[in-house]
Parts: structure tokens; C-alpha cells; sequence
């Protein structure tokens, strides 16, 4: 019992583990050029080798994506507490809202540097289209999916809408604003690093594309490995926010916690 | 039928506090199920009724109209020489399903309606603590004790409900109106819950309409029960339950409660025959 209990612990290292010396070990076996696909030992060689600029980079787009993702938390609760608390306005913007999802967001980041230049705008502004979305939908259902009950004892207390929505609604949301917050903070990242492999002069997209053009492979694959970090850590800090700030959905079943992506 | 205008002056007819005058309502997207079809009853104040009936018949379509929550498509409601035209504001609901907020402790769901209603609300910061004294005195009195910082889902289906009854009681309100509160509940639970709302009743002796599909849970709680026909929904049948109070396990096996029963259950029968 003893050891798999430690197996259970010990799983994500083992399976994460297992995937790159499965890697390693196919690339050498076959001998893979390394400007098809490096080890993983070439690309943390690189990552070492490079890393005064890997830092700097990573940095770059550390900032634009919390940039956007800011953005898209403030824009996202707005839009979801407007969409969850009036069916009106829930029905009037739900096709232009999926619409607007649907439109994959590297289409539109040349219009952004057609209208604001290469750069960090783009790409932050890239980060809030991509991460707003999953924020609004949840906030927004949270909201909406009241028990028409606990509405009926509201109302005929002489509760307002706003009250209603203080008291009931709003925090009804929240586990599902945090589940969202997760999804968000990695589909801001996602959008940051596309808007920069497609208009940037910096960042870590930037740099994985000026070394997939002077073929340096090894370097790719260590921007690519950083990048994958970088996603697990803001996710991380996500989902510990998340179990810190609503402890009272661990055990509280019919509020099952999801979220839906974008 | 028209209620008499003065009533005339006995002690056996207590003027109304609560009175359905007619009252059709149709709902649906385009308005047009007939839920209820011109019924008429009245409750007197401090009176316990309960309505009974088969399912789909309109029984909870009734408690929306009396807290104003729905408005008659025709014919017309009055609480306290007041017509309804909008929903009342100081109302204690309770549903089958107990609806507490599961981020609130025992006592803060208690809490809840005195921090809504008027004029509650405006005090709720200066009488904080004596209202927290108010909630616990509640639950005592429901056999809740121990478990004011509990969360809902650390309480089991009865305690639940028992909260989600203090809830509906702690604002003192107008009128209590409970839709079906002990349906999902155990026989034995259930039966204590009856005694829990037949003592709370007997102690205040607030006006009270219990919705419920339970003959038994009916007669041994109600001074007056309405038979309900399926839909369109309309009062077919009242009897007036004169079981001497308060009642007890035993009252439920005397003659006179079974023949009350039997005598419902006749009428309920009829209901469901007639289209």
C-alpha cells in the first residue's frame, strides 16, 4: 500500500521523466540529426549555452502575458457578470461573442500591427483576445445557473437584482471565475507567443522563430522546453490561487468545479 | 363564489388575512397552459393551511401568487387588505430542496434574510450580535446545536432542511409559504421535522401554507386542508382538520385522523378522474 501510495505521488516526475529519456534514447538509437530533432540533451545544452538570451526573452513575454492576462480578468468579469445577470443581454451577445471565439486569433494579429506596429502591443493585445473568453463564460455561468429556489426566497425577501447578484450570484461565481483563471493564464501565454513569433523583434516566439531561420534547432527545442516551464508555473500559481480562495467547493459537490476552454 | 364582505361576527369565521378571489394564470412562452382556473380560498392569520393534490397540478403555481412571485391573469390577491401586484417583501420560503449557500456557515445562511429585508438591512451592522444570539435561540429550538460554524455540506439532509426552515422563519415573516420542505427527507426524519414546525407554529403562531402531496403530513399539521383537481388547477374540496392540538404520534392513529385522511384521499381521487 505503502508503495503505491509513493507511485501515486512520484507519478508526474516519472511520466515527465520517462517521455524524455524515451527521447533521448530514440534519438540516438536512430541517429537523428540534430537539425531534424535535437536530443533533449542538445537543447538543454543550448539552454545553457544561450540562456543570457533565453532570460531576457522569456522575461519579455512573461510581462505581455501578465499584461493581457490582467486585461482579460478585468474585461472578462465585466462581460461575464453583464451576460450572467441579464438573459437579454446574454441573448443579445451570445453569436457575436462565439463568432468572435471562433476567429483564431493568428489571423488577426496582423491587423493589430497594421494598426499599432511590431511589437509588445500586438501581442498583449493578443494575449487579452485569446484569455477573456473562458473568464466571461465561466463568471457568466456561475451566475446564470442559480437555483431558481434560492432566487424565489430572495425575491420575496425584497431583494434587488443587485442584491441578488451580491449575494448570491457573485459568489456563487467565484469557484468558477478560479477554475477559469488556469485556462486563461496558459491561453494568454499561447496568444503572447504566437503575436511574437509572428510580429516581434523580442520575446521568447521571436527568438524560437530568428533560430528556426539560421537553423539553429537545439536552440528551438530549449525555447520550446522553456516556454513549456513557463506554461506549468503560471498554471500552478493558478490553481494554488484557486484552491486557497475557494476552499468551500472541495467537498460542496453539486457545484462541481469545471471550466470551458476557448 | 364571492367572499362575504363583512364577515359576520362569530369567532368561527376569522376575517381573512390571506384571500385567492378567482384567480386564473396561465403561463408558457406564449401564455397559454391554463396552471390554474378560477380558484378561491382564504387563510385567516395565524392560520396553518395545506394544500394537497396530484403532481403537476398547480399546488406550487399557488405559493407564487400568494408572495406576488407570479400575478393572476385573472381574478385577484389579497394579503393583509392589500391587493399583490408585485412580489411582497417580506415573505419566509422553504423548498423541498433546502438551497442554503454552501460558502456560508449555519449561522450566516440564517443570517441571510436579515441582512435583505427592510428594515433589517439598515441595522444589520449595528444589531450583528444580537442577531447572532436570535439565529442560535432558533436552532435550539429546531434541536440544532454545535453546528453554527458547520458548512451545509457538513450537515446531513435533515439538519438542512432544519436550517433551511430557521431560515425561513428568522425575519418574522408575514407569511410562511413551504413548497413540498420534507419530501426528500427520511420517514422518521420527516415526522420529527413535523414536530419540529408543529411546536415553532404553536409557539408563534405565524400564517402558514404547506404545499405537500402527503395526506398524513397534511392532517396532522393543518387546521384547514384544500383538495386540488389536476390541471387546470382549481380548489375542489376543503376540510377543516379540529383535531385537538398540539397533536402527537398517537393522534395519527385515532379514528378520527384516519377518517380525516380517508376523507381526503376520496377527494383527491375524484380530482384525479375529473379532466
Amino acid at each position: 500500500m505503502k508503495i503505491r501510495r509513493a507511485l501515486f505521488i512520484a507519478s508526474p516526475w516519472i511520466t515527465t521523466l520517462s517521455f524524455f529519456l524515451l527521447w533521448e534514447a530514440g534519438c540516438r538509437l536512430f541517429n537523428v540529426p540534430s537539425f531534424v530533432l535535437p536530443a533533449p540533451s542538445a537543447a538543454l545544452e543550448a539552454l545553457i549555452q544561450y540562456w543570457p538570451g533565453i532570460w531576457v526573452n522569456a522575461l519579455q513575454t512573461f510581462l505581455t502575458t501578465l499584461v493581457g492576462f490582467v486585461i482579460a480578468v478585468v474585461f472578462g468579469v465585466a462581460l461575464g457578470v453583464a451576460v450572467g445577470a441579464s438573459a437579454v443581454l446574454y441573448r443579445a451577445l451570445n453569436p457575436l461573442l462565439i463568432g468572435f471565439n471562433s476567429i483564431p486569433k493568428v489571423a488577426v494579429v496582423p491587423i493589430l500591427v497594421l494598426w499599432f506596429g511590431i511589437g509588445t502591443v500586438p501581442a498583449i493585445i493578443t494575449a487579452f483576445l485569446v484569455a477573456f473568453f473562458p473568464i466571461s463564460v465561466n463568471v457568466a455561468t456561475g451566475i446564470a445557473t442559480m437555483e431558481p429556489e434560492l432566487e424565489d426566497v430572495m425575491r420575496s425577501l425584497g431583494a434587488s437584482r443587485l442584491d441578488i447578484l451580491y449575494r448570491v450570484g457573485l459568489p456563487r461565481s467565484l469557484p468558477y471565475f478560479f477554475a477559469s483563471l488556469k485556462i486563461a493564464i496558459t491561453l494568454a501565454f499561447v496568444g503572447a507567443v504566437i503575436s511574437e513569433t509572428v510580429a516581434s523583434n523580442q520575446g521568447i516566439g521571436y527568438l524560437m522563430l530568428s533560430a528556426s531561420s539560421t537553423f539553429r534547432v537545439p536552440l528551438v527545442f530549449a525555447a520550446l522546453l522553456v516556454i513549456a516551464a513557463m506554461g506549468i508555473c503560471m498554471y500552478a500559481v493558478a490553481a494554488w490561487f484557486e484552491r486557497r480562495h475557494t476552499k468551500w467547493t472541495i467537498r460542496s459537490t453539486e457545484h462541481s468545479r469545471f471550466a470551458v476552454g476557448g | 363564489m364571492t367572499e362575504p364582505v363583512a364577515p359576520p361576527e362569530s369567532i368561527a369565521v376569522p376575517p381573512a388575512f390571506v384571500s385567492v378571489e378567482n384567480a386564473s394564470l396561465y403561463y408558457g412562452a406564449d401564455s397559454d397552459v391554463l396552471a390554474l382556473q378560477d380558484t378561491s380560498f382564504s387563510i385567516a392569520r395565524g392560520e396553518f393551511v395545506a394544500v394537497v393534490g396530484p403532481s403537476g397540478c398547480g399546488k406550487s403555481t399557488l405559493l407564487k401568487l400568494i408572495s406576488g412571485l407570479s400575478l393572476p391573469t385573472a381574478g385577484r390577491v389579497i394579503v393583509d387588505g392589500q391587493e399583490v401586484r408585485k412580489p411582497l417583501k417580506n415573505i419566509g420560503m422553504a423548498f423541498q430542496n433546502p438551497a442554503l449557500l454552501p460558502w456560508r456557515t449555519t449561522i450566516d445562511n440564517l443570517l441571510l434574510p436579515l441582512q435583505v429585508v427592510r428594515p433589517h438591512r439598515h441595522e444589520f451592522g449595528r444589531k450583528r450580535r444580537q442577531y447572532v444570539d436570535h439565529a442560535r435561540a432558533l436552532l435550539a429550538k429546531v434541536g440544532l446545536e454545535g453546528v453554527d460554524d458547520r458548512f451545509p455540506w457538513q450537515l446531513s439532509g435533515g439538519m438542512q432542511q432544519r436550517v433551511s426552515l430557521c431560515r425561513s422563519l428568522i425575519h418574522d415573516p408575514q407569511i410562511l409559504l413551504l413548497d413540498e420542505p420534507f419530501g426528500a427527507l427520511d420517514a422518521f426524519t420527516r415526522e420529527e421535522l413535523w414536530d419540529t414546525l408543529q411546536a415553532l407554529w404553536e409557539e408563534q403562531k405565524f400564517t402558514v401554507l404547506l404545499v405537500t402531496h402527503d395526506l398524513t403530513e397534511a392532517v396532522y399539521l393543518a387546521d384547514k386542508v384544500l383538495v386540488m383537481s389536476r390541471r387546470p388547477g382549481r380548489v375542489t374540496y376543503s376540510a377543516k382538520i379540529d383535531l385537538p392540538r398540539p397533536r402527537n404520534e398517537d393522534t395519527r392513529f385515532t379514528p378520527a385522523f384516519v377518517e380525516h385522511v380517508r376523507d381526503l384521499r376520496r377527494h383527491i381521487g375524484h380530482a384525479r378522474s375529473t379532466p
